[in-house]
Order: structure tokens, then sequence, then C-alpha cells
């Protein structure tokens, strides 16, 4: 549906996107997922035809797009602000874009109900868009683009200004509301979380560039590098060396050789690599168990409501591993405080192998 | 012992001296209002009697009422052409980076800081160069360098505080620029455009120096008074003609004032 070729954009010294190259299919939930100046906005901004490329080709539904100004563009974008027209009640913001389309006015007021009833606010035509809250703006600026039957919807950060509550609420409305309409959507989002729930595929963007695109299971269980590991949920990172002396392994400091149950990307044996692993496929014991396991001692318990946070100091090792663990302990795991000896045992498909930095 | 009021407690010394500034501000022109109501002809105290006749009066003189439709017409015309001129002036500024901008702009604003007896002297000069004969068409001309960086600044913050993700929206939503700018910008700017229309209004409708020196055989209402205040006895006329402009031009500034603020983001307030 869009088809993004080696796409650059300059504002004056500043690239802000680098040569990103994307195939977002017809129909598809897609997100670009990225800390702020990652220039996710900057390429969502160059599919609405807010900004112009500097370099490359947007093909949308086929038809080369990167030189047509916004009116002409088949996409319509949520605004992170809303851009809720406010001299105008909620019923001519929805039929806004109708007007040039030169739809006959009673058409218009039944498609505008339509819409309406799409977002659960029935006889709200004729109030004034100012008097409308935060969550209530936001549907209506999502009618009056879906109003247009929009080949793709372009989402700026829709969600952000909403309180959690709301915002979970309007995450799982719009991915029915998507799946409902076959619309493709492309949301950019800073929150991981939201681009976890919603997605069929996300891109995470650093720094101008796209580093990886996957479904959200993929980005968590596949992460490509250290960045998108440590960006999408928390990640245990080890310095190890490869070794292919016998069935695949890695070789950490401190902790002696770890087993890969065949992922391993075939690296060349000697060779610098970063080992990570989750902190949920970490298990802790209270006391030492049968198979091989890493001592280290408890340092601090973080309670997170459903699960809870622990971080275990290991000797010779800076930084401490985190282990996550949910649902319910034993006595003694709930007992262990600050000081404990802890064991930690893991499987080995649970290690991840990634390029060394 | 006294309660600790806040940061933020009403501070009085700085409320007494803003009444008192205020007093002196205004209380030369709340003796214009006063006399207009006294029946004797000569402005001195004590007051001798309370009458109407001489706002009467005002509708009899013939010369007057000529003189305000001119100062009504010239105003008119001055208020849209400048207001018409200084949207797309202001709307070059708020958003476009030029080489240039900021001396270009204190250079529009120049007239402001001018004392008017200069432009005055300055237009006439020019004027009679190229040949123009004086008429209420020089004087309109005159007004609107005065009214120019007046009717720029009413709109400049409008423009600035203007959130163009509005126009965005619009243009995503199908509507090219010029189209955009009619269903959006000017609707949404509104209140600031009709503030500078009051305000140019009230300035040209009120001014003197340009008139005087650019104005022909017609006059306008300031002109008007001028040329009276030759003769004593009509005096208490002048003051009651005075007394409506004063409170025609407090109307036009207020409501200028209330309309600059309608739709700009809300200021903080402090106050609770």
């Amino acid at each position: 549906m869009i088809s993004i070729r080696n796409v650059s954009k300059t504002f004056g010294r500043v690239q802000a996107v680098r040569d990103v190259s994307l195939d977002i299919r017809a129909g598809e939930f897609f997100s670009l997922l990225g800390a702020s100046g990652s220039g996710k906005t900057t390429l969502l901004r160059m599919l609405a035809g807010f900004e112009g490329v500097t370099s490359g080709t947007i093909l949308i539904d086929g038809q080369e797009m990167q030189d047509s100004p916004p009116h002409l563009r088949p996409v319509n974008m949520v605004f992170q602000n809303y851009a809720i027209f406010p001299h105008l009640n909620v019923r001519d913001n929805i039929a806004y874009g109708l007007r040039r389309l030169s739809v006959p006015s009673a058409k218009q007021a039944e498609m505008v109900d339509e819409m309406l009833e799409m977002i659960a606010l029935p006889g709200y035509g004729d109030r004034r868009a100012t008097q409308l809250s935060g969550g209530q703006m936001q549907r209506v600026a999502l009618a009056r683009a879906l109003i247009l039957k929009p080949k793709v919807l372009l989402l700026d950060e829709p969600l952000g200004a909403l309180d959690k509550q709301l915002r979970e609420q309007m995450q799982l409305e719009l991915r029915a509301l998507q799946k409902k309409l076959g619309i493709t959507f492309v949301l950019v989002t800073h929150d991981q979380e939201e681009a976890l729930t919603l997605s069929d595929r996300i891109a995470v963007m650093s720094q101008g560039a796209v580093l990886q695109v996957d479904t959200p299971a993929g980005l968590y269980e596949r992460p490509r590098n250290k960045a998108i590991a440590s960006f999408i949920g928390n990640m245990n990172f080890f310095d190890a060396t490869v070794s292919r002396m016998g069935p695949p392994a890695v070789d950490i400091p401190g902790f002696g050789r770890m087993m890969l149950n065949g992922h391993d990307n075939g690296r060349p044996d000697g060779s610098a690599a970063l080992v990570a692993i989750r902190p949920e496929k970490l298990t802790l014991h209270a006391a030492p168990p049968a198979m091989a396991a890493l001592k280290g001692v408890l340092q601090t318990r973080q309670y997170l409501g459903g699960r809870e946070m622990l971080h275990v100091g290991i000797a010779g090792r800076a930084a401490p591993i985190a282990v996550a663990l949910q649902g319910d302990q034993d006595e003694a795991t709930a007992s262990l405080s600050q000081g404990h000896p802890v064991w930690l045992t893991w499987k080995d498909d649970a290690l991840l192998v990634l390029d060394a930095e | 012992m006294a309660r600790y009021a806040g940061f933020h407690r009403p501070n009085r010394p700085l409320a007494v001296y803003a009444a008192v500034f205020s007093i002196i501000l205004y209380l030369p022109i709340l003796f214009i209002p006063i006399f207009s109501f006294n029946s004797g002809v000569y402005v001195k105290f004590p007051l001798e009697g309370f009458t109407f006749n001489w706002y009467w009066d005002l509708f009899q003189r013939e010369p007057l009422l000529q003189a305000l439709w001119n100062s009504v017409r010239v105003a008119c015309f001055v208020s849209v052409l400048s207001t018409l001129i200084a949207i797309p002036a202001a709307l070059a500024i708020a958003r476009y980076r030029m080489p240039g901008k900021t001396p270009a702009v204190s250079f529009i604003m120049l007239p402001l800081v001018l004392p008017g007896l200069i432009m005055g002297v300055a237009l006439l000069t020019l004027l009679n160069r190229m040949g123009v004969t004086l008429s209420l068409v020089t004087v309109t001309i005159g007004h609107m360098v005065i009214c120019l960086p007046y009717a720029i600044s009413v709109l400049l913050p409008r423009f600035i505080g203007f959130n163009r993700s509005l126009e965005e929206a619009s243009a995503d939503l199908g509507e090219p620029p010029l189209r955009t700018f009619w269903r959006v910008t000017l609707p949404c700017n509104m209140p600031g455009i009709l503030a500078c229309l009051l305000m140019t209004f009230t300035i040209s409708f009120d001014e003197f120096f340009m008139a005087f020196f650019l104005s022909g055989a017609q006059s306008t209402l300031p002109m008007y008074i001028w040329g009276q205040l030759r003769f004593p006895q009509d005096f208490p006329s002048l003051l009651a003609l005075s007394t409506l402009i004063i409170l025609f031009s407090f109307v036009l500034i207020f409501a200028s004032l209330r309309l600059a603020k309608i739709g700009q983001p809300a200021q903080q307030e402090t106050g609770r």
C-alpha cells in the first residue's frame, strides 16, 4: 500500500531521516516506534505531505506521491493535538472534508450521523468543539479523517495527551476499528507498550534510521541489536566470546560456557558477541538447585503490582542482573531480603546472541 | 498573629499606586464631561446649572455633521484598507524566515514612534511635489501610514499564536491552500481582525496631525474642533462633542482589546 524507498530528509544541517526504505501492506496496523528526535514524526509528515523529501520516493497505492501537496494525497491524519477546528461544531468538523467532494447535504448529514455512531458520540453533532474533553476530541478527529474513507490513516501520537486509563481504552477501540474497517493505519508513538499492543508490525527508529521492522513478538523475542533489545522491554546483557569447538556456545568471562541451541547466526569462532536474556526468562532459587546455577546476592526488590523485579549482584560484574518474578512465589522466595544469597538458572534457548558493539 | 497570605497575596501599596496613577491620568479628561453639562459659557467653578443644550446644539451645526461624516468615511476606508494590507504582512512576518526580517519589521513599526508633525510635513512635501491635490483621499493615505504599524502589532501576536496544525488538518482533509485560508485561517482569526478594524478606525477617527496637513477643503472632526476653538461661545459645545468622542473611542478600544483576547490561549491565573 505504501512503499517508502531510500527516503532522506535534511533540515538545514540536521539529517532527520536517513535513507529509510519500508513497505507497508494494505490493511496493516503499522507503527513507527522511537524516542523523540528519532525521525518517526518527520517520516509520517512526509507521508501526509507536510514535509517534502530531500531524496527518495514515496509510493502510495502504486502512485508516486513525494511531490504532491497534502490535499491531493489519499491519506488522512489524526493530529497529536487533535487540531479540531474551534470555530465549527462537531458536525461541521466531521463534515469538513465532504464539502469539496460535493456530497449532497442530506447524504452528508447521514454520513456524519453514522460517524457519530461509530465513535460512540451520538447526539453530539451540535456541541461546540471547544466543549469536548480530550478523549472526545480524539474521537472527532478520527471521525473527521475516516469519513473520507482514506486508503491510509496516519496517526501522530494520537493518545499521548490522554490519561492512562482512557489511553488503554482508546487503544482497544483503535485496534477494533482498524480490524473492522480494514484501512491501513500508520501510527507514530514513543510508547513501546502501545506499539506492541496495537501493531501488526513495528518499525523501530533511531537517529533517523530504521533499525528493525518486525512483528511485536519478533521484536521482543529476536531483537537485532542491543539498541532494540534495550528499547523494548528490559534486558540483561553479557559480553561474551563465540565458541565453535563442538556444539555452538558462548564463553562469558566469570560465568563459564553457555550452550546455544542453534541460533548463533554462524558467527566465527573467537569473535566477540553480546549475550542477552530477558528478566522473566530467569528462574530464581532461594537454595542451591540441583542443576548448574549462577550464584549471586539479592540487592533490591521492586514491587510492581502484578509482578516483582529483583536485582541480583554477581561477583566480578558491575551491573546487577534483573530478574522478574510473576504470579505466586513460594515462601522461601517471598521471604528473601537484601543480602541473601540466591541462585539463577535459565533454559539455553532463552539466550540471545547479538553483535558486540 | 497574622497568617502568611502566600506568595501571591494581594499587594496593597501597588494597588494604591495604580489607583493614584489612574486618577492623575484621567482627572483632566473628567473635566470635559462635567463642563459639557454646565449651563454657563465659561469653564470655571462654581458650576452654574445642569443642561443638555450644548448637546442639542451640536445637531444644529451643518458643518459639524459634514465633518463627522467625512471622518467616518475616512476612518472606514482606513480601517478596512490597512487591515487588508496588514493581514498578509503580519502572516508573512509570523511565518516565514527571510533575510533582513528583523530590520524590516522595525522599519514597519517606525511610524509608531515618529512625531505626527514630522510625518505630516514629510507627506505634505511629498504629495505637493507629486502635484497631488489635497483632499480626503490624501488624509486617508496619511492615516494609513499611521495605522499600518498598529494594525500589524494587533494582528501579529494572533498569527504567531495561531495553531498551524489547523491549517495542516484542512489541507489533509482535501482543501487547497486558498480554500484553507478562507475556511480556517480567516474565521479562526476573526476576533483579531475585528479588533484590528476597530483599533484602526478609532485611530483614524481621532487623528489630527495628518488631517491638519493633508486635508483640502473638507475637514475631519478633529479639524473642525480645532477651527472652532477660536470662538469662546462655542466652547461648551466642543466639550459636549469631545465627551461624545471620548465615550465612542473608549467603547471601540475596549471592544477591540476584548476581541483581541478571545480565543487566545488563556493567561495563567495566579489569583487563586
